[in-house]
């Protein structure tokens, strides 16, 4: 891998549950529990998990939008939670975020122009005329029109308002930008759009993302690697081709079940995750996937499984990979998940004597 | 490539501004047309009055209306219509003033306790629950009392008395307004608190403080009648509304029209600005179009 960009060790996010009159802390949210990757210069990092898995909190904890329980975030040598307050705000201008709601994420009293102005003169990068200049060709460089900048947010589509949000990302002149479910809340037919913009830009501009999904589909194409979460923590991280083509963790062969194939002949047979995710609140002992897991054995209920690499960097939590690769193949579309249990005592029961 | 996706999702959404939504309320154009008519006479009143508001004429005393006293005069001969026109001024000057004190502290206030949360916030809530469990006319006459009776301390006293309610409302919005997105997209931004909270924050608030404010408006508008009524407000001889329903009290059998004038004010005043109020919150409320 190239040089990292940004690194994050031992990342950790508890968020404290109060109640009573007291505000007495009764337990922790473990939304964030222990979590590593590095980002390459230039290199796309997808981050994808089921809703309620730290995605957010993850990229928020990035930014330092949030205080970490634990660990630390480097960014370009330097230490991010170090960082005082205004040295912070100077770091700011290297790392960006777009949100997923295009409707939340744009001031709706401001109008596109002052919005884009404000970065720039926040950071010293454009005043008077030059920032006009500047306005103009962020506007230009997301696919919109200069007489754009005199409108309100709440004159634009769902999808203008995420070119939107792209531009004023971008008018810091960031290095690192996180996409949290860029594309998530838009219309269908339009986040092939979103996401071409978003890669046009990575290669004129240098930019390094992390793209943040709840499903596999929408980082298949443009991640280069792609990093798995379950309940706060990254169960499998691998270049995006050998996790599309062979997943080792069980529940990254489980998302990729779920994404429907475009031909229905092709069309797997979906195998289900059993069960609903735990609550983060209390995650299971062990391996945190073994209440879904159906190849789950006594040691996952105990011993937690770490993330281990192998010399390609494909990283795994999983006790029982290489025996699973074994037994249902190594590749998607070859392998079977054994039949859920309950489902075939359901069936047995229905089954004519 | 990325300059030819102008034409992506359809054009831009047009939606008609407060403003026009506001004009297309029956109820707010009338609110808006009694309170304009009001200031208007407020603002013109020496030029409309007739006579002296404060000349007194014993050989006109208690007058029913005529064709020369259009509302009549009262107890001392004075023209009650010259003395509504003058009134206007103090009614509306106190609860403009007097909610215009009350907006002044309790925005700021709120502000900070939203934005900053924690001991702040649960302080200063404290504070406003103990001054809301007072009802609202005890509380602005007690402190009127305490300050003395004059007009200002009567507007300070209901300034002061409006100024919880506001401080709770938009400690309420600037909870809802700081968990957005934008909000957090300003802090990845790197704009330090102040500015997020004047710049990004604060504008947001703007449309529940206006609304609040003319209903506030009204709400005051009858407390000064209540503080005059009691001595507290407008001091005599000046005439306010208040403090002229306050004298025609005493004579409510022999010249009742004393009474009939500033009452229909004061009425159509507090009405008009309840209908401007709830047509703005209307008008202003983003989800309608
Ligand atoms: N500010 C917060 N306070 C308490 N709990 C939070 C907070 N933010 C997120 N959480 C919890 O942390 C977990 C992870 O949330 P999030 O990072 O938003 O997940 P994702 O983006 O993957 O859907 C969720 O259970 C969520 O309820
Ligand atoms: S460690 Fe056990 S429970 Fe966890 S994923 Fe692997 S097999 Fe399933
Ligand atoms: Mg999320």
């Amino acid at each position: 891998m190239a040089e990292p960009i940004l690194t994050v060790e031992g990342l950790v996010k508890h968020f404290p549950i109060k109640r009573g009159v007291l505000q007495r802390t009764v337990g922790q949210v473990r939304a964030v529990d222990g979590i590593d990757f590095a980002l390459a210069k230039g290199e796309t990092l997808g981050l994808v998990g089921e809703s309620g898995c730290g995605k957010s909190t993850t990229g928020r904890l990035v930014l330092r939008l949030i205080e970490p329980t634990e660990g630390r975030v480097t960014y370009d040598g330097r230490e991010v939670f170090r960082l005082s307050g205004s040295a912070m705000r100077m770091l700011r201008s290297e790392l960006q975020i777009v949100f997923q709601d295009p409707y939340a994420s744009l001031n709706p009293t401001m109008t596109v122009g002052a919005m884009l102005r404000e970065p720039l003169e926040l950071h010293g990068i454009a005043s008077g005329q030059a920032a006009e200049a500047r306005i103009r060709d962020l506007l230009g460089l997301v696919g919109l029109a200069p007489y754009h900048a005199l409108r309100y947010p709440h004159e634009f589509s769902g999808g203008q308002r995420q070119r939107l949000g792209i531009a004023r990302a971008l008018a810091v002149e960031p290095k690192v930008i996180i996409g949290d479910e860029p594309v998530s809340a838009l219309d269908v037919s339009i986040r092939a759009q979103v996401i071409n913009l978003m890669q046009d830009l990575q290669r004129r501009l240098g930019l390094s993302y992390i793209l943040i999904a709840h499903d596999l589909a929408v980082v298949k194409h443009i991640a280069d690697r792609v990093a798995v979460m379950y309940l706060g923590k990254i169960v499998e991280l691998a270049p995006t081709r050998t996790l599309f083509r062979r997943p080792r963790h069980p529940y990254t062969r489980a998302l990729l079940n779920a994404i429907p194939a475009p031909d229905p002949r092709l069309r797997r047979p979906r195998a289900l995750l059993q069960g609903d995710v735990p609550s983060p609140i209390n995650p299971p002992p062990g391996c945190r996937f073994h209440t879904r897991c159906a190849f789950a054995v006594e040691r996952c209920k105990v011993e937690e499984p770490a993330l281990i690499a192998d010399k390609d960097g494909h990283a795994t939590a999983c006790h029982l990979w290489p025996e699973i690769a074994d037994r249902v193949g190594a590749g998607v579309d070859s392998h079977r998940l054994p039949e859920n249990p309950r489902l075939e005592r359901l069936k047995a029961a229905f089954r004519p004597a | 490539m990325v300059a030819a996706s102008v034409a992506d999702d359809s054009t831009l959404i047009k939606r008609p501004n407060a403003f026009r939504r506001l004009l297309r309320r029956k109820g707010a154009v009338v609110g808006l047309c009694v309170v304009a008519i009001f200031v208007t006479i407020a603002i013109l009143a020496p030029w409309l009055a007739p006579y002296d508001p404060i000349a007194t004429n014993f050989l006109q005393v208690r007058k029913p209306p005529s064709s020369q006293y259009w509302m009549g005069t009262d107890e001392i001969g004075r023209d009650l219509m010259s003395r509504m026109i003058y009134g206007a001024r103090a009614s509306l000057q106190a609860g403009v003033i007097s909610v215009a004190i009350a907006v002044c502290l309790g925005v700021p206030l709120g502000l900070l306790s939203g934005y900053c949360k924690g001991w702040v916030d649960s302080l200063m809530m404290r504070v406003v629950d103990a001054l809301l469990a007072c009802p609202f006319l005890i509380l602005a006459i007690a402190m009127a009392a305490f300050l003395g009776p004059s007009l200002t301390n009567a507007m300070i006293a209901i300034g002061l008395t409006a100024m919880p309610i506001f401080i709770r409302l938009v400690r309420g919005q600037v909870l809802a307004v700081t968990v957005e997105d934008y909000v957090e997209a300003a802090r990845a931004l790197g704009n330090p608190h102040l500015r997020i909270a004047i710049r990004h924050v604060l504008p947001n608030v703007v449309a529940v403080v206006l609304v609040h404010s003319t209903l506030a408006i009204a709400q005051a508008t009858l407390a000064e009648a209540a503080l005059s009524f009691l001595g507290l407000g407008q001091q005599p001889p000046a005439p306010s509304w208040g403090s002229m329903l306050n004298v025609a009290r005493q004579f409510i059998s022999q010249a009742p029209w004393m009474a009939w004038w500033p009452g229909l004010a004061i009425a159509t005043v507090v009405l008009a600005f309840n209908l401007l109020g709830d047509g703005l919150r209307d008008a202003l409320d983003p989800k309608e179009s």
